[in-house]
C-alpha cells in the first residue's frame, strides 16, 4: 500500500481525485470552463490580428515588389524594427509607453496593433520572397498573350507567388498564436494569464499547466494539420517550368 | 519577295540601355504570309529586336506600323497589339501552375472573351495538329522541351495572331527535340503564317525564308533572299559570320 502511493506520486494518476499528489481531476472540470473563454480571447485577437498582419504584409510585400520609392524604404525600416524587437517589448511600449503621449488604448487594441505590428513584417517577407521567385518572363509571357498588367498578376503571378509563400505564411500563422501568449502583461486574460492566474492562487501548478499546453495544442494541431495538407496541395508551383 | 500588302513596317527604330546602343536605325518591312529569318551574332540585337516589336522593350526612338497604324504611339494599348503579335520565347515560359489546356485557354477566355467551349475546341484543334491533343490535362512539368514549346506556339497561335514572333525557339531544346518544333514552324509557314524567327539553325532559316536578315553590332547588315544569302553573301561581314558556321559544322 504504501509502495502503491509512492508510485502514484511520481506519476500523473488520473484515477486520484484528490490530494497534492495527482492530477485533481476536479479541478480541472471546474476550472477548464475559463480556460475556454480564454482560447476565445485568444482565438479571437489572435484571428483579427493575423488577417490584418496578412493585409500589412501583402501590402508591404507589393510596395516592395514594385519598388515604390520612399513607402519602399519606410516598409524596409518597419521591417527591421518589427522583426528585430520582441512583441513583449512592442506592447510595453503601446500600453503603457503611448499613454505618456496622450494616447491610450485598450488592452485589446494594443494587442491587437502590437500582433499586427510584428505579424505584418513577418508576413510581408513570406509574400516577397514568393513574388520574387516568379521567373520576371513569366510576366512577359503573360503579356505577349495580351493580358493585361492586373490579369497578368491575378491569374498568373499571385497563384505561383502564392503557393511558394503557404509554407511561410502558415509558419507564421502558428508562430503569432504562439505569441499571443505574452497578451497578459497588458491585463488580457488570455491562456497564459489563466494558468498564472491559477498558479497564483491555488498552487496547482500542474493541473494548471496541463491545461494550458492542451489548450494551445487544440488551437494549433489542427492549424498545423491544415497548413500541410495546403503544402501539399500547393506544392506544383514548386517544381519550375 | 512578294508582292502583298505591307504587315509591318519599322522605320529608324533606335534602342539603348543608357550606355550601349543596342539597335541602331534599324527598318525593315514584313509582308503578309512571308518568313523573315533573323541572324546573327550573339549579341547582336536580333532577341531584342523582336522584343522591340511588342511593347517588351522601350526604344528610344523610330517608328513601327502595324497594318499601317503607329503603335509606338504614346496611347497604345499593347493589349490589344500582342494579341495581333504572337510571341514565342526560348525557354517557352507555359504557366507551371495551369494544365496544357488553361495554359492555352487563358488569352481567349480572359483577354478576348471568348466562348470557353469554341475556345476549347479550338485549342484541341490545335494542340492535335501540333500532335499533342493527348497531353492536354497534363502539367507543363510532365513535358519534354520540345512538347513544351509545341503547346508555347499553339498558345500564341489560338489568339489568331496577324504574325508569329519566334525568339531562339529551339535554342534550350535537347537536339532530338530540335525537329519537332521545327516541324511546327515549317507547317505554319506553309500554310501561309506570317512569321518572324530568329535562329541560329542555319538550314532551317534556308529552308524556311522568305527573306533573310542579317544583323551585327545592332544594325541590318545585309537582307536578301536565302539563296543568295547563304550562297554569295554580299557583304563581308555576312560571310564571315556564315564562314564560321560551315567552319562549326565540317568539324
Amino acid at each position: 500500500m504504501e509502495n502503491k502511493r509512492e508510485a502514484d506520486s511520481h506519476f500523473l494518476c488520473l484515477k486520484n481525485k484528490k490530494g497534492s499528489n495527482g492530477v485533481d481531476i476536479d479541478f480541472i472540470t471546474q476550472y477548464a470552463p475559463m480556460y475556454v473563454e480564454a482560447a476565445k480571447l485568444t482565438l479571437r485577437l489572435g484571428a483579427i490580428g493575423i488577417l490584418l498582419s496578412l493585409i500589412v504584409g501583402l501590402l508591404g510585400a507589393l510596395v516592395q515588389y514594385y519598388k515604390i520609392p520612399v513607402l519602399r524604404r519606410i516598409i524596409a525600416v518597419y521591417i527591421e524594427l518589427s522583426r528585430n524587437t520582441p512583441l513583449l517589448v512592442q506592447l510595453f511600449l503601446l500600453y503603457f509607453g503611448l499613454p505618456k503621449m496622450g494616447i491610450v488604448w485598450t488592452s485589446e487594441t494594443c494587442a491587437i496593433v502590437g500582433l499586427t505590428f510584428l505579424g505584418g513584417s513577418y508576413m510581408a517577407e513570406a509574400f516577397r520572397s514568393g513574388l520574387e521567385s516568379v521567373d520576371k518572363i513569366q510576366f512577359e509571357s503573360g503579356l505577349s498573350i495580351g493580358l493585361n498588367h492586373s490579369q497578368v498578376m491575378r491569374y498568373i503571378i499571385f497563384p505561383q507567388a502564392l503557393s511558394t509563400s503557404v509554407p511561410a505564411l502558415c509558419a507564421n500563422v502558428i508562430f503569432l498564436i504562439k505569441e499571443t501568449s505574452v497578451f497578459s502583461v497588458v491585463a488580457l486574460a488570455d491562456l497564459m494569464y489563466v494558468a498564472k492566474d491559477l498558479i497564483g492562487l491555488y498552487y496547482k501548478t500542474e493541473e494548471a499547466l496541463l491545461m494550458l499546453v492542451v489548450a494551445y495544442l487544440i488551437i494549433l494541431l489542427p492549424i498545423s494539420i491544415i497548413a500541410s495538407l495546403l503544402e501539399r496541395r500547393l506544392r506544383y508551383a514548386g517544381f519550375g517550368n | 519577295m512578294k508582292e502583298t500588302e505591307k504587315l509591318l513596317e519599322i522605320r529608324h527604330l533606335h534602342k539603348d540601355y543608357g550606355e550601349g546602343t543596342i539597335l541602331e536605325d534599324v527598318s525593315l518591312d514584313i509582308h503578309k504570309g512571308e518568313v523573315v529569318v533573323l541572324i546573327g551574332p550573339s549579341g547582336c540585337g536580333k532577341s531584342t529586336f523582336l522584343r522591340c516589336i511588342n511593347g517588351l522593350e522601350p526604344i528610344q526612338s523610330g517608328e513601327i506600323f502595324l497594318d499601317g497604324e503607329n503603335i509606338i504611339a504614346n496611347k497604345t494599348k499593347w493589349s490589344e497589339v500582342r494579341q495581333k503579335i504572337g510571341m514565342v520565347f526560348q525557354s517557352y515560359d507555359l504557366f507551371p501552375h495551369m494544365t496544357v489546356l488553361d495554359n492555352i485557354l487563358l488569352g481567349p477566355t480572359k483577354v478576348q472573351r471568348r466562348d470557353k467551349k469554341e475556345a476549347t475546341a479550338e485549342a484541341e484543334k490545335l494542340l492535335e495538329r501540333v500532335g499533342l491533343l493527348d497531353r492536354k490535362d497534363a502539367y507543363p512539368r510532365q513535358l519534354s522541351g520540345g512538347q513544351k514549346q509545341r503547346v508555347a506556339i499553339v498558345r500564341a497561335l489560338i489568339m489568331k495572331p496577324e504574325i508569329m514572333l519566334f525568339d531562339e525557339v529551339t535554342a534550350a531544346l535537347d537536339p532530338e527535340m530540335v525537329r519537332e518544333v521545327l516541324d511546327v514552324m515549317l507547317e505554319l509557314a506553309k500554310s501561309g503564317s506570317t512569321m518572324m524567327i530568329v535562329t541560329h539553325e542555319m538550314q532551317f532559316a534556308r529552308a524556311v525564308a522568305d527573306k533573310i536578315v542579317f544583323l551585327d553590332g545592332g544594325e541590318i547588315v545585309e537582307t536578301g533572299a536565302p539563296e543568295d544569302f547563304f550562297n554569295s553573301p554580299k557583304t563581308e561581314r555576312a560571310s564571315r559570320f556564315l564562314h564560321t558556321f560551315t567552319f562549326d559544322q565540317v568539324k
